[in-house]
């Protein structure tokens, strides 16, 4: 059994499943059950000046018949008093030693900086995360993604911090940001510990086309919010590999994004992050959820030979490189499994209309010289079957085929379309290499529209 | 209770209650995701209307409940009636690509249903203004000429229905099983199409109250949609008196007929292995008759009915006693006792006596005369040696130019969904008949 304990820029936890400063983690109630429950730590909900909030706060968006794909907010930090919430994450963090409790911060002057470091200081807490993420409501007031945004202001920010507390600092991104590396290196170069990414990214989550107005709706009105959940996990892990990937980077990451099961944590890990952190999966099933991601990360390391998350911590990020580093000669072309296919014909239409043309109906005749292994027998077959039982698997002309995947992403069959590799070429050549040797000339461009230029 | 036709209270099919329930919005949202919006989709092979099945399910999904009614009837106006009747399962439903890969098929025909509840009927379509209208004769007021006179309304035409009964609809008013389409709704259906702008003239026979030569004096063209005569009677000794009844004459008493009661019947046979026969066992079983005999004089895989209907009504507690033949029906005065049964050899009665098994009903579902005279009594039009009205079948057009045809009368007895259709491409071929300048030629 893999060991699934982390150290994490200093903070230790049972396991790298915490929850993400949100909704979930707004009461010591709330992130005991959930350490009950199984979770390693827990960010609580951001503590700053006392706010007041709307209603309603949340929109959703679905996908097919699943709703929350993703979700939005314009909920702002904490409505407790800083009293109360102090209070129960010292009774917390008694009560559970052994987790990891983080206290979320937003504050604008340095000296409130100061007084709060040293309050979260005496509840024995693990360590501090700064929001520099929040992308609505406090983002107007000069906080949240306002800083994150600025990476001069958030590197002077993270240094009052870092002057004024002995505890392990994580700075939080937001993603709005042209390239997430100028804040990262601006919390290093700061002095932070760590840093934890995406926070929410700025959204309209939908229009109320009856009333006209966006959505969540509060009265007559809404504003933007922030998006999260499964469908921001893309972009999410984009950000965190980038981060890992750059040199003079170097400190630990806390991965944020859509995480729903182990699956999508074991991928954050992989793509350099040491802990993960969830909301929205929360949100939509609550504290259970984590039982499963676990379990299942812990079978996975198990499987690879893994002993911890550290061997797997940014494992996958040699194989995250730059387009003009990608080998050109290999190439894979869509294979259709006769005995899986039910015949849908899905990925005939989307290869037809939206790809290259290369996936035929049974009956269609093969171009000449083209490869095309089953188009033969996909003509007989169409003959020979009997009208109430048409043959309607598919073929493939290889020749045209370039490897896309769409195919194998549309077909809802599991396994019925493989892209079986193909190589052009036994040796590696990558763009940079022909950039390089000075073989990138690809014909067809505009000095070949005019034979009179050279 | 529609607002044109009047259903009295208190008949025996109100009992019933819905076998497919109508989905909730949720449900068929969900369902309507599953679907895979298969290219050329095997389930659109697999409908006699053609209907762009998974177009109106992903309407339903994008919650397009409108535009999803719309698709629906654009290829088949009695998209309401279909959802609840169609035999679902050896159509669409039954050519769906999720049974090979071993899932439940999508629920097309009570997404249908949904679509049709609450999108929109009929009026929907958009309407031509025909060049020059003709006047349009229809015989019988059942599904084929419904069809045919909506799709002629749509076309700029006038159609008038000739209906012998108090109630239009035909066997979906009077022959449905209850479970799947009561009376109520399939007048809601009528009440659509004729509010295209279709004249109803109800209680009119024609032969009786007006002769064949009136009819075609009257309009341009005539649709013959009478569908079948009356239940085929057995000829033996005994027959005729009370408790023996024709299936589709008694199924009608249970759906148009409050005066009609079950009371005192605890036991009842139906002689027939076709679908009537399974309905009005099914339909015996439901109003609390304790024992049903299902009488067929083959064996139970030669039975002409739908292999799903007849397994529902297995498990239902139908007996089914394969190879017999009544031989005689057994009275005690003029009161019904029972029938006598021969054992049966290729479906014709031998020497060996069955036994004899006592009976308070005997319904009789081994088939329907055909109406040959009233088809003959059109100048040109023919019948072939089977009873079915002779045309051609992409057009519905008999031996005479002026007279089209469809449905039972001439297809001999198949579904809805097949009446539809044939009455869809008759109201086509009688619109390009009277454009092209050639009524009452």
């Amino acid at each position: 059994m893999a060991d699934l304990s982390v150290d994490f820029a200093g903070i230790r936890s049972p396991n790298p499943f915490w929850l993400a400063s949100a909704p979930p983690t707004n009461s010591g109630d709330q992130v005991q059950r959930a350490f009950d429950a199984g979770w390693g730590g827990a960010v609580w909900k951001t503590l700053g000046t006392p706010i007041v909030n709307v209603s309603s706060r949340l929109g959703g968006v679905g996908y097919g018949a699943q709703p929350l794909m993703g979700l939005n907010n314009i909920e702002l930090i904490t409505d407790r008093p800083l009293s109360v919430n102090l209070k129960e994450i010292a009774q917390t963090k008694k009560l559970y030693p052994d987790h990891a409790v983080v206290v979320s911060l937003m504050f604008n002057e340095r000296s409130e900086w100061e007084d709060i470091l040293k309050r979260c200081e005496d509840t024995g807490c693990d360590g501090v995360e700064l929001n520099f993420g929040c992308p609505h409501g406090m983002c107007e007031r000069g906080m949240g993604s306002a800083v994150g945004q600025e990476p001069k202001v958030l590197e002077e920010l993270v240094r009052w911090v870092i002057g004024a507390t002995s505890l392990p600092v994580i700075a939080k991104l937001t993603p709005n940001v042209t390239d997430v590396v100028d804040p990262g290196l601006a919390a290093v170069r700061g002095g932070a510990h760590a840093v934890s990414l995406i926070n929410t990214v700025q959204s309209v989550i939908g229009v109320d086309l009856d009333r006209l107005v966006p959505l969540p709706r509060v009265g007559d009105a809404s504003s933007h919010g922030g998006y999260c959940g499964p469908a921001v996990k893309p972009i999410a892990l984009r950000m965190v590999a980038q981060l890992a990937r750059e040199r003079e980077f170097g400190i630990p990451i806390s991965g944020i994004g859509g995480i729903s099961d182990w699956r999508d944590a074991a991928e954050f890990i992989a793509l350099g992050a040491g802990t993960v952190q969830v909301c929205t999966a929360v949100m939509h099933h609550g504290f259970r959820i984590v039982d499963d991601m676990i379990e299942g990360l812990s079978d996975y390391l198990d499987s690879k030979g893994m002993g911890c998350v550290d061997d797997l911590v940014g494992a996958a990020i040699p194989g995250f490189r730059e387009w003009g580093d990608l080998d050109l000669n290999y190439h894979v072309v869509a294979e259709i499994d006769e005995a899986t296919c039910i015949g849908c014909q899905v990925c005939h239409v989307a290869c037809h209309d939206a790809a290259h043309q290369c996936i035929h109906l049974p009956g269609v005749a093969a171009i000449p010289g083209h490869t095309a292994p089953m188009a033969a027998r996909a003509a007989a077959q169409a003959t020979s079957a009997s009208p109430d039982a048409p043959y309607r698997v598919p073929w493939v002309d290889e020749t045209e085929c370039v490897g896309c995947n769409l195919c194998a992403l549309v077909c809802p069959v599991e396994g019925c379309i493989s892209m079986v590799e193909k190589r052009r070429a036994p040796e590696t050549e990558t763009w940079n290499d022909r950039v390089a040797k000075g073989t990138d000339h690809v014909p067809g461009g505009l000095a070949d529209l005019d034979p009179r230029r050279p | 209770m529609t607002e044109r036709f009047d259903l009295p209270a208190g008949r025996l099919e109100t009992r019933f209650s819905d076998k497919a329930p109508a989905l909730s919005e949720s449900e068929a949202r969900r369902e309507a995701a599953r679907c895979l919006y298969c290219f050329d989709a095997p389930c659109i092979r697999s409908c006699p209307t053609s209907i762009d099945i998974p177009t109106f399910i992903r309407k339903i999904a994008t919650g397009n409940l409108r535009g999803s009614a719309r698709t629906i009837l654009s290829a088949n106006l009695l998209g309401a009636s279909c959802a609840r009747v169609c035999p679902v399962e050896v159509l669409c439903e039954g050519s769906c690509v999720y049974h090979d890969d071993g899932q439940p098929p999508i629920a097309i025909g009570r997404l249908q249903r949904h679509a049709m509840d609450h999108g929109g009927g009929p009026e929907l379509l958009p309407r031509l203004n025909a060049a020059r209208p003709g006047s349009i004769g229809l015989v019988g007021g059942g599904p084929a000429s419904l069809a045919c006179a909506g799709q002629l309304a749509l076309l700029g035409h006038r159609p008038v229905i000739y209906e012998k009964r108090a109630l239009p609809g035909g066997l979906n008013t009077t022959g449905v099983a209850p479970y799947k389409l009561p009376a109520e709704d399939a007048l809601e259906e009528v009440e659509s199409i004729l509010a295209l702008g279709v004249d109803l003239e109800t209680g009119v026979e024609i032969g009786r109250d007006l002769t064949a030569e009136e009819v075609l004096a009257r309009h341009d063209a005539v649709f013959l949609g009478p569908g079948l005569g009356p239940d085929s009677r057995l000829r033996v000794p005994g027959e005729e008196g009370p408790g023996v009844l024709g299936a589709v004459e008694w199924i009608e008493r249970i759906k148009n007929d409050a005066s009609y009661s079950l009371e005192g019947i605890t036991q009842a046979v139906v002689v027939g292995g076709g679908n009537t026969a399974i309905d009005a066992a099914r339909e015996l079983r439901g109003l609390g008759v304790e024992t049903v005999y299902l009488l067929y004089r083959r064996s139970a895989a030669e039975m002409g009915a739908y292999r799903h209907e007849s397994d529902e009504a297995l498990r239902g507690g139908v007996v089914l006693v394969e190879d017999v033949v009544v031989t005689e029906v057994l009275r005690e005065g003029d009161a019904l006792s029972g029938v006598r049964l021969a054992e049966a050899q290729g479906g014709r009665a031998t020497d060996v006596e069955h036994g004899v098994l006592p009976t308070d009903l005997v319904l009789l579902a081994i088939g329907q005369s055909k109406l040959v005279e009233l088809a003959r009594s059109f100048p040109g039009v023919e019948v072939d040696d089977r009873g079915r009205i002779v045309a051609d079948p992409a057009t519905g057009r008999t031996g005479n130019p002026r007279v089209f045809t469809g449905g039972d009368a001439l297809n001999g007895g198949k579904e809805v969904v097949n009446a539809a259709h044939d009455g869809q491409a008759a109201a086509r071929a009688i619109d390009e008949l009277i454009r092209d300048g050639g009524p009452r030629g």
